[in-house]
């Protein structure tokens, strides 16, 4: 990629300035300059052969998993965060552990990345570059290849500087099929550690409502952890990330799916005393803030402590709990045991607690 | 968390249980109003009637500043916003109160209209200092506890001369609202409100001290304990409620005392009375006209006064015809009696005001205590 690392080239008129220039409508027109965005920023940037090559598709080699599999994996996630840059992350890096994450907690390992673009008239390409980079590293770090793209510019006023959509492949090693209809009555649930990080940490740069805090957003790959908890304990019957709606949303979605109760314990749900304090003080509850780079898994109780042993090993999963487990209810309610003694309902959050998230 | 974990003790709270259990009369029943959704909502969040005996029973009150305000005045603020054209800013809570035909301030906004939400008046204030250009009205609500910052606002606004700046003001009064419930012919007559006592509110306390509420004790001989809006404090109040029933007394008794003093805040009551003068009456959701029950703006401060400002239309707007929100927010009946409860009536898509703040009883039984409709058939 020599021609690319100088910015001005025989092939386009213009030099690319990527200190000063802005977002224009000709970078998603079709034409040289969107050429010139695509080749100096993105492919620059995510290199790999397949985007090199500049086809309008990647052909996938799949063999690549080092694993038998029968089965691809595929998860779509659309990133609209505001604001765009945040204590612990960007919308870039954002872009790429939210879907890495749906498909590995399939218990699948994630090899590609689409990446789709839809950027404002206006928007700083310094900024931009910034995202790509640190899209491009997160990439890196989960071991996933970004190997085809789309841009499209709209005029001010119509987005609001960068949305990212961005669709990750997978496969599923043979033997594994992770599925919420899958958990069973008696079954444990983990999450992987402290709950509401990712949300507090947006809440406290959002316009308004500036107060100091150290939270720092999630936002990571947990593809290593997935990748070591199904190898070490196959039999998990479903793992999740809690994102938006937070714990209980996913928790909810789960119970309906699987038919069953659920009953949490207070007192062990992992919540750190910034973000509960931060929670008291707006009037949040951390079970329906969202996160960025937790899971919950579903686990037979003979294998919980094993794995919840397993899972504080891991960088990722030092602060993990058992938080709960499933109980026989045909309403599909998710309770919890309040650290009073007392039992409530945890339903599904109604309306929004935080606008624009992820 | 400091200062919070501690009235959240599962030890103590055990240990206060075992008293209430201990203590009460198996032959009495014990009915106690908590008059703030503050309390209701602690009440179902931490599960507090499991730990309750079957014959001590918790009417939840009106005090939801949201869940009170009348469907006229909802109209009202809609056309603010709709019709004058302004910036309306509103606390979160008022956003999904319906008003007319199931319309609220959340879906005005979608529809386009200009409504901002702010966690403060001052919020507001602000807003109309960077929009020169644009008229912005502060819709404000709330009993005693926010009224003291809508105060400080207005003073604000006419100290620096902010003309595009004004208040829709829907201050009510606790005070009132609780003489209504028990002039009221469920409680006074008929019996069908037994009541044996009230959990007095308290933030609105903070600001008014726990004086106001010596008149309830003496003049209908029921007792008050102020109580703070964690899970313990509520408990402490329960067992120190039914102590002055098995002994007879009716007094005002603060368990709040870490916040709570007599005579309250003087500051704030001074400022609240500089701007602030009674409405003969005022209409409230549930409970009908209450005379000297609402606050406006003095005539010092009139310019400050959204409703002198903006010709606003008398609304017509009425209650869904089988809500139960107004029988509810008197204690006569509670959200299980509602037929639209859980059905045509929820979080996602409420009916009555008692299904939208979460400090509405609606919303926190549907929320909270949905799974003991189970056990209780």
């Amino acid at each position: 990629m020599s021609k690319a690392n100088s910015k001005t080239s025989s092939r386009y008129p213009q030099s690319l300035d990527l200190k000063h220039g802005k977002v224009e409508m000709a970078h998603g027109a079709g034409g040289k300059a969107m050429a010139q965005l695509i080749e100096q920023l993105f492919v620059e940037a995510f290199d790999n052969p397949m985007l090199r090559a500049q086809n309008d598709q990647a052909s996938l080699d799949l063999s690549l998993a080092g694993v038998p599999f029968e089965r691809i994996v595929m998860a779509t996630d659309s990133h609209v965060i505001s604001p765009i840059f945040f204590p612990g992350g960007d919308i870039g890096a954002l872009s790429v552990h939210g879907t890495v994450n749906d498909v590995v907690l399939s218990g699948a390992k994630a090899l590609y990345l689409s990446a789709g673009f839809i950027l404002e008239e206006g928007y700083p390409l310094a900024d931009l570059k910034r995202i790509v980079e640190s899209m491009a590293a997160a990439a890196r770090e989960a071991e996933v290849a970004i190997v085809t793209g789309d841009t499209k510019v709209v005029e001010k006023g119509s987005g609001d500087g960068v949305f990212i959509n961005t669709t990750g492949v997978g496969v599923l090693p043979s033997g594994l099929s992770l599925s919420a209809d899958q958990v069973r009555v008696g079954d444990k649930v983990l999450v992987s550690g402290t709950l509401g990080d990712h949300g507090v940490a947006i809440m406290s740069l959002r316009e308004n409502l500036t107060f100091e805090t150290t939270i720092e957003s999630d936002s990571q790959s947990l593809h290593s952890l997935t990748a070591m908890m199904v190898e070490q304990v196959p039999e998990i019957r479903c793992m999740r990330d809690p994102t938006r709606g937070g714990l209980a949303a996913t928790l909810n979605e789960i119970a309906g799916q699987a038919g069953v109760g659920i009953e949490l314990d207070e007192e062990q749900i992992p919540v750190r005393p910034q973000v509960a304090a931060a929670c008291e003080f707006l009037g949040l509850d951390p079970l329906y803030v969202a996160n960025e780079g937790k899971l919950v898994a579903f686990c037979p109780p003979q294998q919980a402590d094993q794995l919840l042993a397993l899972m504080r090993e891991h960088p990722q999963g030092q602060e993990a709990a058992i938080v709960g487990e499933v109980i026989e209810d045909p309403n599909a309610f998710v309770q919890l045991r309040t650290s009073f003694g007392g039992v409530r309902m945890v339903d599904w959050i109604s309306g929004e607690q935080l606008p624009r998230i992820c | 968390m400091k200062y919070v974990d501690e009235y959240r003790d599962g030890k103590t709270a055990r240990h206060i249980a075992a008293k209430i259990r201990a203590e009460v009369e198996p032959d009495r029943s014990y009915a106690f109003m908590e008059f703030c959704g503050g309390h209701t909502h602690a009440i179902f969040r931490y599960g507090i009637p499991d730990l309750l005996p079957d014959n001590v029973r918790m009417i939840h009150g009106p005090g939801c500043p949201v869940c009170v305000l009348p469907v006229p005045r909802i109209d009202a603020a809609i056309e603010l916003a709709v019709d004058h054209d302004v910036i309306l800013c509103s606390y979160g809570d008022m956003m999904r109160v319906p008003g007319s035909n199931r319309r609220s301030l959340l879906k005005a906004k979608a529809d386009g209209a200009d409504i901002r939400m702010v966690y403060s008046c001052a919020d507001a204030l602000a807003i109309a200092r960077d929009n020169p250009q644009r008229q912005v009205v502060f819709f404000a609500i709330g009993f005693e506890t926010t009224t003291p910052p809508t105060a400080l606002v207005i003073q604000q606004a006419k100290k620096l001369g902010i003309a595009n700046f004004s208040v829709f003001c829907n201050h009510v009064l606790t005070p009132s609202a609780i003489s209504t419930i028990l002039e009221s012919p469920e409680v006074r007559d008929m019996g069908v409100v037994p009541l044996n006592g009230f959990i007095g509110p308290a933030h609105v306390s903070t600001v008014i001290g726990s004086q106001p509420y010596e008149y309830f004790a003496e003049e209908y001989q029921k007792p008050v304990v102020i109580a703070g809006f964690e899970p313990l404090d509520v408990l402490q109040a329960i067992l120190m409620l039914i102590r002055q029933v098995n002994e007879g007394r009716a007094e005002v008794e603060n368990e709040f005392v870490r916040a709570v003093t007599e005579h309250g805040n003087m500051k704030a009551k001074a400022l609240v009375a500089e701007i602030f003068e009674m409405r003969p009456e005022f209409e409230w959701r549930g409970l009908g006209l209450v005379p000297y029950s609402g606050l406006r703006i003095k005539a010092p401060y009139a310019e400050f006064d959204a409703e002198k400002r903006f010709a606003l239309a008398p609304s017509l707007g009425r209650d869904h015809k089988a809500c139960e929100c107004p029988a509810i927010l008197r204690g006569v009946k509670t959200p299980k009696d509602c037929k639209l409860f859980g059905k045509g009536c929820t979080p996602e898509n409420p009916v009555g005001s008692c299904m939208v703040s979460s400090e509405g009883a609606c919303a926190a039984y549907y929320s909270y205590g949905r799974h003991q409709q189970r056990s209780a058939g």
